[in-house]
């Protein structure tokens, strides 16, 4: 058995441009090859088949075999007409791009996806607590949850009944708080987190919600 | 939602696990794929091309025929196939379609076979990708107008129940449509050309009385001419009498050009009967006779180039505005420096400034007619600069109003193309933006209904909604759902103009009475409220338009044919929504802190809308087709 290759092995491709041929070739094309389908089925929860049709699916959006921030923020927008999901977004690909490239490889998106709807409910607390803390330094402090607030409440656009007020994301940030932070020290550490979750039924249960979404 | 995006809504939804901690509240119920089944090829066979795909790509588009059970009736048991008797060609691009999610339109392709595939397999061309849309709507409209061309000629057939007003209408607008109009049309040209060759015959002398002085003929043969005149006024009359009678819009007509010439034309000679041979008015009377020349412009009803040129001056009007604003500075300035140059110099010609205009007109469009001459060094100096300098002046613009027209006319042709572009481009993608969204704020009334069909049993509800929505949708439905829970105090989506009816509405609250009626119904105990609204002009099931948002409802079981539903019990919800929720004109009662709340929608898909008996607060107004009662308790 060999060990899983990571970093990824990048191909690049070289294609003259039209409109860029003075004599200099570019190296725009990108591409990027996964590793392999058994590589893949042994570092997530998934069936071959199911990989199958996840990477078509992906492929077909990404033919380079990258997605960008800004593409990914696109993609993501087109569920949320009505808001701006953008900031969200943004928090969300730092949360999948794990090695910080500045692109999700269809390796980090269906590791990530294999926690989410197949890991353990630790697993996928872990996996919250790491969205939620932007800089990721092991404690969520109230700015933060701030940002990930305010831009979930983003997405919900203006034209909501009854209106989002300005201070509704202060409100619930303190809500989470009080719920969260045990020691009252002002940050939420994960095991602070997860031991609060643990206890709460309505998140528990919600974290049920997609087991069968693949 | 576009195809290839469909294909991340399970990473959104699983990414929606982010929300769950911050929630506060227990999330929707996910929809179940009843028979979840594993990705399949199915075989399409286009007169003997087999495509084959995905069948997961085929249900990215679930209200076109291949996306949905209609393909069902062409399928082949034997060969396991699914046979269709088109064209393979076009269909290539169809695949292509569900395949990318982009429609795009070849060039090769003829333009009418092309959208009679379209509309066999249900798409809607308006989905053409930008790349090739400019080009569908080009060949569109061409085809358009040559149909229209054909039945032009087609039109001139007379319509069976014209009246005689209309006929005489379209015989004056056209001459070629009868035989008597080709007649009517001819007759007046020559009357036109008679009247207009009498007016100059007019003033040639003929043969003098060996007595007289040469006299012209106007003079000599007084009567004859006077008879002509009359004649040709006679017809003219009559003619404008007429088409005044047949126009359809008159204030309209008397306002066009052409019968403002029409009326210059004949007035003079009115206006010469009643004055006498009054010496002091028969100057002005023969000023009058000028007017007579505008006869000539009756002839552009006859000459199509002469219609065209009248336009094309009119076009160009602020060009030849330019030219005759620069050539007037022109003059002025020379004529000054003429008639300053030549006032020394006796027995001048340029008696003052006005004097010099003359002088400079003629010198500068090199006319030259040598009534007028400097004769001092410095005036002849001048007077080459000046006929220089015509030359320029009047050389030059003349081109640039040639370009400047072609310029224009060419830019005006791309620029409205361009607009019209821009509109249906920006309609495109609102239609679309607004069907996601407003395909959510429907579904959730049919989400609550489908919630409700399983404590009732009427199953023909059940299978017309179900079939609706298709399960790509309920997930995303759901997925929104989760994020309105996930925001405190049971924010929810609505439309735009829902949104800001409810802010006028929701200064006037606190109606105080009930709906004695709604008490009397079976299986609604407890009124507290009832209130109305109405949705406007889209059906339901298919709601594509605004939509209230009213899980509020109130439905009472109706005898008679009304397909209704039962009521169903849902979550509480607080009174702030309610009280938004209220119509204006309507009385309502806000005692809706009741923590049960009965809600059920009432489909009505026929109309009118037939109220429950004994409620008599239901307004008799606007019967729309599908308005939907909804009220709440």
């Amino acid at each position: 058995s060999f060990p899983p290759s990571f970093p990824p092995h990048p191909c690049f491709l070289c294609f003259p441009l039209t409109d860029s041929c003075d004599g200099d070739l570019e190296l725009s094309m990108v591409r990027h090859q996964p590793e392999g389908l058994d590589q893949l089925q042994a570092q997530t929860q998934f069936t071959r088949k199911e990989l199958q049709s996840l990477y078509r699916g992906f492929k077909n959006e990404c033919p380079s075999g990258l997605v960008d921030e800004e593409t990914f923020k696109t993609i993501y927008s087109q569920f949320f007409p009505q808001g701006d999901a953008t900031t969200y977004a943004h928090f969300l690909f730092n949360a999948f791009d794990m090695d910080r490239s500045g692109s999700i490889r269809f390796e980090d998106f269906v590791i990530g996806l294999s926690v989410l709807l197949r890991g353990s409910v630790t697993e996928k607390l872990r996996w919250a607590f790491n969205l939620y803390d932007i800089n990721k330094d092991g404690y969520i402090t109230k700015e933060e949850m701030m940002a990930i607030m305010t831009s979930i409440y983003d997405m919900m656009g203006r034209y909501t009944l009854p209106s989002v007020r300005d201070d509704s994301p202060y409100e619930h940030v303190e809500k989470f708080f009080q719920k969260m932070d045990r020691n009252r020290d002002g940050v939420v550490t994960i095991d602070e987190f997860i031991e609060t979750c643990q206890k709460d039924e309505n998140i528990m249960a919600s974290m049920q919600l997609f087991e069968n979404v693949i | 939602m576009a195809a290839g995006v469909a294909a991340w809504l399970p990473f959104a939804r699983a990414a929606a696990i982010g929300w769950m901690p911050v929630a506060n509240l227990p999330m929707p119920v996910a929809p179940t794929e009843k028979n979840k089944r594993q990705d399949e090829l199915i075989i399409l066979n286009v007169s003997g091309r087999r495509f084959e795909t995905w069948r997961n790509t085929l249900d990215r588009f679930p209200d076109t025929l291949l996306g949905s059970s209609e393909k069902e009736f062409f399928y082949n048991e034997e060969t396991k196939e699914y046979f269709f008797d088109r064209d393979p060609d076009v269909f290539r691009n169809v695949l292509n379609f569900y395949r990318t999610g982009k429609l795009h339109y070849p060039r090769y392709e003829c333009i009418s076979s092309y959208e009679e595939e379209l509309a066999f397999f249900g798409i809607i061309s308006e989905i053409i990708g930008d790349c090739c849309y400019e080009e569908f709507k080009d060949r569109k409209r061409e085809n358009a107008e040559r149909l229209m061309d054909d039945q032009e000629d087609n039109k001139d057939a007379k319509l069976p129940n014209m009246t005689f007003r209309e006929t005489m209408w379209r015989a004056f607008e056209n001459p070629h449509t009868s035989t008597m109009a080709l007649v009517f049309y001819y007759v007046t040209g020559f009357f036109i050309a008679v009247s207009v060759i009498t007016n100059v015959v007019e003033t040639v002398p003929c043969g003098s009385s060996p007595n007289q002085k040469e006299v012209p003929c106007g003079v000599r043969y007084t009567v004859a001419f006077f008879c002509m005149d009359t004649a040709c006024v006679m017809i003219f009359t009559v003619e404008y009498l007429m088409r005044l009678f047949a126009a359809p819009s008159r204030y309209r007509f008397m306002r066009s050009v052409m019968s403002i010439i029409d009326v210059v034309a004949i007035l003079p000679y009115y206006i010469g009967l009643v004055m006498t041979d009054n010496e002091d008015v028969s100057g002005a009377f023969v000023t009058l006779r000028v007017f007579r020349v505008f006869r000539i412009f009756k002839f552009s009803r006859h000459s199509q180039g002469l219609r065209i040129l009248g336009y094309t001056l009119k076009s160009c009007a602020s060009e030849l505005g330019f030219l005759l604003f620069s050539l007037t500075m022109a003059i002025i300035i020379f004529a000054t420096v003429m008639f300053y140059a030549e006032k020394g110099s006796s027995s001048s010609k340029f008696t003052s400034i006005p004097a010099s205009f003359w002088y400079t007109i003629v010198t500068m469009t090199t006319l030259g007619y040598g009534d007028m001459v400097p004769k001092t060094i410095a005036g002849k100096i001048f007077g080459s600069i000046c006929s220089l300098s015509g030359v320029l002046v009047i050389a030059l613009p003349v081109p640039v109003i040639v370009s400047n027209f072609s310029r224009i006319y060419h830019q005006n042709q791309r620029a409205d193309k361009r607009r019209a572009q821009k509109k249906a481009r920006l309609a495109r993608i609102r239609i679309s933006k607004e069907g996601s969204s407003n395909a959510f704020l429907h579904s959730k009334r049919n989400g609550l209904f489908n919630e409700a069909l399983e404590f009732t049993s009427s199953t023909e509800e059940e299978q017309r909604l179900t079939k609706s929505t298709s399960l790509l949708e309920s997930q995303h439905h759901h997925l929104l759902h989760c994020l309105e829970k996930t925001t405190v105090s049971n924010h929810e989506f609505v439309d735009e103009q829902y949104y800001q009816q409810s802010y006028l509405e929701a200064g006037l609250q606190n109606y105080p009475s009930r709906s004695p009626s709604l008490s009397s119904q079976d299986g609604v105990t407890g009124t507290c409220c009832t209130r109305r609204s109405k949705k406007h002009h889209t059906p339901l099931p298919n709601a594509s338009g605004p939509a209230h948002m009213q899980p509020l409802t109130h439905a009472h079981t109706h005898q008679q044919g009304l397909q209704e539903l039962s009521t169903i019990h849902i979550q509480p919800l607080t009174t702030s929504r309610s009280s938004l929720n209220m119509r204006v004109d309507e009385p309502a009662s806000m005692n809706c802190q009741s923590s049960q709340i009965t809600t059920a929608i009432i489909s009505i898909p026929t109309p009118p809308v037939t109220t429950p008996e004994g409620d008599a607060h239901l307004p008799a107004g606007p019967i729309h087709q599908n308005v939907v009662k909804v009220s709440a308790l």
